[in-house]
């Protein structure tokens, strides 16, 4: 039985170099003595810990828990004592928060509690053991698994086997052993999305994972389909292999769910037959290790978190002969900033290539416009005019050319004549444009705090002003006392006016002082007002001036020495850099 | 461990510009030998000119503009706009007239804006057209095709060069020019009056727009271009042609095949049109830019002031280039409607 399958635009079929990696059977690496467990995943949210220093862990025991809807479980991957919970370098150079266990060389395993009969539980029930397990994408977005299926009914359930990035074989070597536990995991996939039917894509080039696949089939019936599509990168990229089975595009900005189809890879199926039928969590995944500078190369069940260095010791990793170390394949690996940073969820590749494999790439020439990119662009963009105006920074052509589109599957870099990094730039463009639009929103925050201020500002000097009106006109109602201000005492008559309208300000308000008007805003006051009375006093200024001016001094020292008002409002301390903390003046 | 920061970026086993470049050079040997059959070596002495002259001012540009000679000669790109400037100028041209006409397309057509790729205009085009509208007489004076009359010796070539000379009494109008200046002849008539008109469209032109057609669509198997450019503008040529020929009658523009086959239409078509840095960006865009050549080939050839157009035709498409880029984005993956 073949499924009907349709084209999408462009792509490449560079060498394969599948066969370095996948004649020898899975193996399983050791434990290291120390385990560093990252608590975020490369999408979603980061989990909370829920372990103590100090305390001990047994093997699959839940460490830390989800936040929302968009976290996963995090369990220990091996027994220990909990050393650390620290943030730590990632593979790619990122930092997380990470969990870290000193092993007990033992492995004892947390009770497990498999699920039998998972035909009767709901898809609610379901999902929470899959959150619960810490199931990610295994493809390498490792977005939450549970997150994906809470979408709405699906008619189709894609199983993504197709692997079409040179160098990995994961999900190759995955399927010949583990074929069984692929379909236990697609079948209640199907339960949960309710789907109509179940096609699972491998591309023609793994023979032996596309037997053993069929083989499995055999007693599912009607619904399980196997679809062989044509060796072609990057057909196991989302989009595309929806496109190859179903002929229809995913809408932009939309989710493969608006037209009825759901997409899963092979590892987060085993995964998920692990967690329901045996209540296995998550705590080991198939990475390929490959690339001339590795001696043993091949797949190994690693837990997560092991140190990569670890690994490489492990495999007769040659740091002379390796040239590039990436992690993932060929064409959208990224290279490895820290060897001894750990292997995580969606890390399926380590590629440790030599100079003849990967050698540098010849220096970039100017791009001749030849259209050659464009031709190969899965995205159906125009990687030229892309690379146009990330080098110039327009942002506004790039929206309109669609960088947003863009899956960053390097085919553009690929095929470049000129060899033109284009993805790069792409990648950057868009940090830059992310950047800049972070800016703009802080920006417009800066605004709309500065008008408020001012508004502040100008509606305390109406205030004023109308005090001032207020006692000149009461002033002119008892000429007698204004005859005898000249013989007091300027600036305790000040210091009695203050008084008094603080007096007045704190009936007003007595409950809450105004919470906008801060010590440190007060204070700076205080500052420029000192100022403004010496400079009078130099300037031998009217004496009103400086009645004037040594009031409002007052006022503002009887304000500061109230103890009501706000000590320091902490974000406005943090932002208005401009100012001198209050303890400086 | 530590490492060190490695880039990402691949080796790709598609060819190089050097290599596209010398793949255009290639498809233009079957046109250049069949020019040279019928015209004689001053084909050859317009191209070996046209060359030494490129090479020679590319280097003097590109030290002026203090960039690294080597790796921007080596991509032959300066070869290519002398090749083609060359197979366009008239046979037995001066020294001085392909210098002036490389100076053009290499300094201004070229470096003058920001050099390989971001040429806006054709550069051997460019060239065309200055010589054209500078040195009208020398730029329209071809020889006539053998089995006319016999070419001149490759002596009378070498001398034509250095000491320009009109081949008189075998120069002769080609069938454009011919043409160009019918009145009131039918084309029945005007075939059977001139022999240079040949089968059906001209002796020797028919087969070298037949050799230049085989070149091109070599670069098209080869995947150097999309067939959009040319189909386009063959098509347009075409279409308009067939809808004006009204069966030969002497206010008739020349037939289809007239046209398709006569002067540099299949040359421009294939070597012209496809110049991806002058030309639109999109497959759509690049039809509907090599339509517009072909609508002002035949509005200029027809009814316009010059016997052939190819150079005016490209050169005023490529003004259009940017506004057909606008219109042609093509819809993305995931588009149901075009972008607005």
């Amino acid at each position: 039985m073949s499924i009907q399958l349709f084209d999408f635009h462009g792509g490449i079929c560079p060498p394969e170099h599948k066969a370095d990696s996948n004649a020898e059977p899975i193996r399983a690496a050791p434990i290291p003595q120390q385990l560093v467990i990252p608590l975020s995943q490369r999408q979603g949210s980061a989990a909370r810990a829920i372990v103590r220093l100090g305390q001990a862990v047994r093997t699959g025991e839940t460490i830390a828990e989800p936040v929302d809807e968009l976290g996963v479980a995090v369990h220990a991957s091996s027994s220990g004592v909990i050393t650390a919970i620290d943030y730590r370098v990632t593979l790619t150079g990122e930092v997380a928060e990470c969990i870290i266990i000193e092993t007990d060389g033992i492995d004892r395993w947390h009770a497990m509690t498999p699920h039998p009969t998972w035909r009767e539980y709901s898809p609610t029930q379901l999902i929470d053991l899959i959150q619960s397990a810490g199931i990610v994408g295994m493809g390498g977005a490792g977005f939450p698994t549970a997150y994906k299926l809470s979408a709405s009914h699906v008619d189709t359930l894609i199983i993504n086997g197709a692997e079409c990035e040179p160098y990995v074989t994961a999900d190759d070597l995955t399927m010949r052993e583990r074929a069984e536990r692929v379909l236990l995991g697609a079948e209640i996939l199907q339960q949960i999305t309710a789907a109509r039917r179940v096609l699972i894509a491998i591309e023609d080039n793994k023979a032996e994972a596309i037997e053993q696949i069929s083989n499995a089939l055999v007693a599912r019936g009607e619904r399980y389909q196997l679809a062989t599509v044509p060796t072609r990168y990057p057909s196991g990229g989302e989009k595309q292999l929806i496109q190859l089975l179903t002929g229809e595009q995913v809408p932009q900005g939309g989710l493969p769910a608006d037209i009825g189809v759901i997409c899963h890879n092979i590892g987060t199926c085993v995964a998920i037959a692990d967690a329901i039928a045996t209540g296995l969590p998550l705590i080991s995944r198939i990475t390929t290790f490959t690339g001339g500078a590795i001696a043993q190369r091949g797949n190994l069940e690693v837990r997560i978190g092991t140190p990569l260095s670890y690994l490489l010791n492990w495999t007769g990793f040659d740091q002379d002969q390796c040239h590039k170390l990436l992690a993932g394949g060929s064409i959208m690996g990224k290279p490895i900033v820290d060897g001894d940073a750990p292997v995580t969820k969606t890390t399926h590749c380590i590629l440790a290539a030599t100079h003849t494999e990967l050698p540098d790439p010849a220096p970039a020439s100017p791009c001749i416009r030849c259209g050659l990119c464009a031709e190969a662009c899965p995205a159906k963009l125009l990687p030229q005019q892309l690379y146009w105006y990330s080098k110039s920074r327009q942002f506004e052509p790039l929206a309109k050319y669609g960088l947003t589109d863009c899956i960053e599957c390097g085919v553009c870099t690929y095929v470049c004549p000129s060899s033109i990094p284009l993805v790069d730039y792409f990648v950057t463009a868009k940090t830059e444009i992310k950047t800049k639009q972070n800016e703009q929103q802080r920006a417009e925050h800066a605004r709309e705090r500065f008008e408020s201020r001012q508004a502040r500002l100008a509606r305390d000097a109406n205030e004023k002003e109308a005090a001032r009106a207020a006692r000149k006109a009461q002033a002119t109602a008892n000429p007698e006392q204004s005859r005898f201000a000249d013989q007091v005492d300027p600036v305790q008559a000040a210091i009695e006016r203050a008084k008094a309208k603080k007096k007045q300000l704190l009936m007003a308000q007595p409950a809450t002082p105004d919470p906008s008007v801060t010590r440190l805003e007060l204070t700076s006051q205080l500052e420029v007002m000192s100022q403004r009375l010496s400079d009078a006093k130099l300037n031998n200024a009217d004496q009103k001036i400086l009645t004037a001016l040594e009031a409002s001094i007052a006022l503002i020292q009887s304000q500061l020495s109230d103890d009501r008002i706000d000590e320091s409002k902490p974000s406005d301390l943090a932002e208005s850099k401009h100012i001198n903390p209050a303890g400086d003046i | 461990m530590s490492l060190r920061a490695q880039p990402t970026h691949l080796v790709n086993p598609t060819p190089t510009v050097a290599g596209i470049m010398q793949k255009v050079l290639i498809a233009c040997v079957p046109g250049i030998i069949v020019l040279t059959h019928f015209f004689g070596p001053g084909v050859v002495t317009n191209l070996l000119v046209a060359c030494v002259f490129g090479v020679l001012l590319e280097v003097l540009v590109l030290k002026a503009r203090h960039l690294a000679v080597k790796p921007f000669l080596s991509d032959y790109s300066a070869l290519v706009t002398a090749v083609l400037l060359g197979i366009s100028l008239p046979p037995y041209s001066p020294w001085w007239l392909i210098a002036i006409g490389m100076s053009a397309a290499l300094v201004v057509g070229k470096h003058l804006f920001g050099g390989i790729g971001q040429n806006p205009f054709n550069p051997a085009m460019v060239g065309y057209a200055v010589l054209l509208i500078s040195f009208p007489v020398p730029m329209t004076q071809w020889v006539a095709p053998q089995g006319l009359a016999q070419t001149p010796g490759v002596i009378d070539a070498l001398v034509s060069v250095i000491n320009h000379r009109y081949f008189d009494g075998i120069t002769m109008a080609t069938p454009l020019d011919l043409m160009k200046q019918n009145e009131g002849q039918t084309m029945t008539s005007l075939f059977q009056l001139y022999p240079q008109f040949g089968r059906f469209a001209g002796v020797g032109w028919e087969w070298i727009n037949l050799a230049f057609l085989a070149g091109g669509l070599w670069m098209v198997q080869q995947r150097l271009f999309t067939w959009h450019g040319p189909v386009g503008m063959l098509a347009a040529l075409g279409l308009l042609s067939a809808l004006f020929y009204d069966g030969g009658s002497s206010a008739s523009g020349g037939s289809p095949i007239f046209h398709l086959f006569s002067g540099a239409t299949m040359f421009g078509a294939f070597f012209i049109v496809t110049d991806p840095s002058s030309g639109a960006t999109s497959n759509q865009g690049r039809f509907v830019f090599g339509a517009l050549v072909g609508v002002l080939v035949y509005c200029i050839r027809v009814w316009g002031n010059y016997p052939d157009a190819i150079a005016f035709a490209v050169l005023l498409a490529n003004f259009c280039a940017p506004l057909i880029d606008h219109y042609t984005i093509p819809k993305a993956y995931g588009y149901r409607d075009p972008k607005s």
